[in-house]
């Protein structure tokens, strides 16, 4: 006899949990939400599974030939049937460089946004439960940081580690390099969030309760406040993932991004950029709208994501 | 020995541009097992004296001056790693409102093991099954499903249970109580009460019931006091005071019951609100409110004398209970 006929009631999986739960019926509700997930999913998908389904690997000089270079897309006059999506300058495949630049683009983002959750929520936790002269002090520091924009300080960082490390070095750790200088420049913008939340949750009850059980400061931020005050992080992760995108695409297409051997879709953006006005616009265009689709879908979820988790913006 | 002692506790809280005194000079004693009700009106301190027993105040308020000797250690000395220890181990607390107090995102099992884990050295099997006995303890049916349900799933009057019964996990020596059923609906404050009273005198657990009311500390506890505007106006055994209260506050409070009052009449409060902390009128503070007040009253604090079986802080005690005494005979 199984186990599932010996407990009759079994417990439901966390699946049907989540799909069970308001999050999942209002995700279901809304067309736009769902439309997003999908055309997300496909993108993260697709990009994550480059090495299998691209054809060409754009990263081995011996599948690129020169003599290949700037063929257009396969509907337009002119292309060859192997590359779907036409070649750029240096006759790589589009389609293949699309799906390896989309996924380094999308682990920039995603490890910048995790860098700077880490420290905005450590900072803004410390600030807001401590209070006090320490957080005058965090948060006078996060103002400074704000002061500058992200991208004034992305530039200068990368413009002096490139200098300092040689291109070649810099080349070679790009993306650390890329992750880091993003990861840092935007922490305010957790720990603001987080310690509003913090300030709010840290009067209610259950903190008291739990300081009146014995628990240590330490407990009681980590176990107790900081879940109850994931909501915003939720949301502004969404929004900071987009934005990471952005920086590291600005970046990129500034040359301070990633080097033109391993394009991110900033890059190829910008490398594209010279052949626009000589009819070659796809090297520039269709990474350009797997961005705009990308950063889009990603702001859509965000902004479903903020209805739902903010009771007070509930329409009718 | 007794389990808790406090002696002179004060209590300030520093504002911008000045200090007030919340408690002015505090003291009782609480025998082992003992149930002490702490009653008077908003801001009369009842809270602020909870939280200070636990050294929990937080700024602006601080303790100025006094000793709080529980079992013979000083709570307001000892430092965090040692309070720590204190608290819900040895002293536990149980809030006003059960909707809030549990944390919304942590199961009940969570929240009680995480407790006992946080304590004693337990594997997470054991903690769970003193959970459950606790649970059982409190009435709550089939404890194991209740273990896996968020605080939001249960009612208000099974909430309280349940805080009742984390309060009871460690076996404290004493539960402080602040208003515990206030936000409860009656019949189910009527259980919650019962409750607590089974469950302090079956363990042996010290019980300081804050409250107002009048009724329930009549029906729950051995000892009262009776606080006005941060100081010990009378105290003594609840019997006593309830039946033959001696500080007009008291009698005010006793006789603005709506039970004292016959159908058709108004109610009789007493008249005026208590001073704020900043405003506290020299000598008895509650000279303004009080008819019987002389200049005696309106220029010194008065002393806590034992009078009859009680101790009261009055000036007037003597005369007030002669006047009565006549105004009997005349009747």
């Amino acid at each position: 006899m199984s186990t599932e006929t010996l407990n009759p009631k079994s417990e439901p999986s966390r699946w049907s949990k989540i799909w069970n739960s308001n999050m999942g019926y209002s995700f279901r509700r809304n067309p736009v939400a769902v439309v997003s997930m999908i055309v997300f999913l496909l993108i993260a998908i697709a990009s994550f599974l480059a090495p299998v389904i691209a054809p060409y690997d754009p990263y081995d000089p011996a599948q690129i030939d020169i003599m290949n270079s700037e063929y257009p897309p396969a509907w337009v006059s002119g292309s060859l049937p192997e590359f779907v999506l036409g070649t750029d300058d240096q006759g790589r495949d589009l389609w293949s460089t699309i799906l390896y630049g989309t996924r380094l683009s999308l682990l920039i983002g995603i490890c910048a946004v995790a860098l700077q959750a880490f420290l905005g929520i450590s900072i803004g936790l410390i600030a807001g439960y401590v209070g006090g002269r320490l957080d005058s002090l965090l948060m006078r520091l996060a103002d400074i940081q704000l002061s500058f924009s992200t991208l004034m300080v992305a530039i200068i960082f990368l413009a002096v580690t490139q200098a300092m490390f040689g291109t070649d070095t810099f080349n070679k750790y790009a993306v650390v390099f890329l992750i880091a200088v993003i990861g840092v420049a935007e922490w305010p913008q957790y720990a603001r969030t987080v310690r509003a939340t913090v300030l709010a949750e840290k009067k209610k009850e259950y903190v008291d309760s739990a300081r009146v059980l014995g628990f240590g400061p330490m407990r009681i931020m980590v176990r107790h406040i900081l879940p109850n005050s994931l909501s915003p992080i939720f949301v502004i992760s969404t929004v900071q993932v987009a934005n990471a995108i952005i920086s590291e695409a600005s970046l990129s297409f500034l040359g301070l991004g990633m080097p033109p051997s391993q394009p991110s879709l900033g890059s190829l953006i910008s490398s594209g950029f010279d052949y626009i006005f000589s009819g070659s616009w796809w090297i520039t265009a269709i990474p350009g709208v797997v961005l705009v689709v990308l950063v889009l879908v990603i702001n859509l979820l965000g902004d479903w994501m903020r209805d739902v988790l903010n009771p007070k913006l509930y329409k009718g | 020995m007794s389990l808790l002692s406090v002696r002179d506790l004060t209590v300030k809280f520093a504002m911008r541009d000045q200090t007030v005194t919340a408690l002015n000079g505090i003291s009782f004693d609480l025998a082992k097992g003992e149930r002490l009700g702490i009653v008077g009106e908003s801001g009369a301190g009842k809270s602020i004296t909870g939280f200070s027993l636990m050294n929990l105040l937080s700024r602006p308020g601080y303790i100025d001056t006094g000793k709080i000797l529980f079992e013979g250690e000083d709570v307001v000395q000892m430092n965090d790693k040692r309070l720590r220890n204190l608290r819900g181990n040895r002293m536990a607390m149980i809030f006003q409102d059960p909707m809030v107090t549990l944390n919304p995102v942590l199961t009940i099992g969570q929240q009680m093991i995480e407790t006992l884990m946080a304590h004693r050295k337990l594997s997470h099997e054991e903690a769970r099954q003193i959970a459950i006995v606790k649970l059982r303890e409190v009435y709550i049916p089939s404890p194991e499903e209740r273990l896996e349900q968020y605080p939001h799933e249960l009612s208000g009057g099974m909430r309280q249970r349940i805080i009742i019964a984390i309060a009871l996990l460690l076996d404290p020596q004493l539960i402080i109580a602040d208003e515990p059923t206030t936000a409860l609906d009656v019949t189910i404050q009527a259980d919650i009460m019962e409750l607590m009273l089974e469950l302090c005198q079956s363990n042996q657990v010290g019980l300081i019931l804050i409250t107002h009311d009048l009724g329930v500390v009549s029906q729950m506890t051995e000892r009262t006091l009776v606080m006005y505007a941060g100081r010990i106006i009378e105290a003594g055994r609840t019997r006593e005071i309830i039946n033959d209260p001696q500080h007009p506050y008291t009698q005010g409070l006793i006789n603005a019951l709506p039970q004292q009052t016959l159908p058709g009449q108004r109610l009789k409060q007493i008249p005026g609100n208590m001073p704020g902390l900043a405003s506290i009128p020299a000598g008895c503070a509650f000279n303004p409110r009080c008819k019987y007040a002389t200049d005696l009253c309106r220029s010194r604090v008065p002393e806590i004398v034992h009078y009859g079986e009680v101790e009261v802080a009055c000036h007037e005690v003597q005369r007030l209970n002669s006047d009565e005494d006549r105004q009997e005979a005349r009747a």
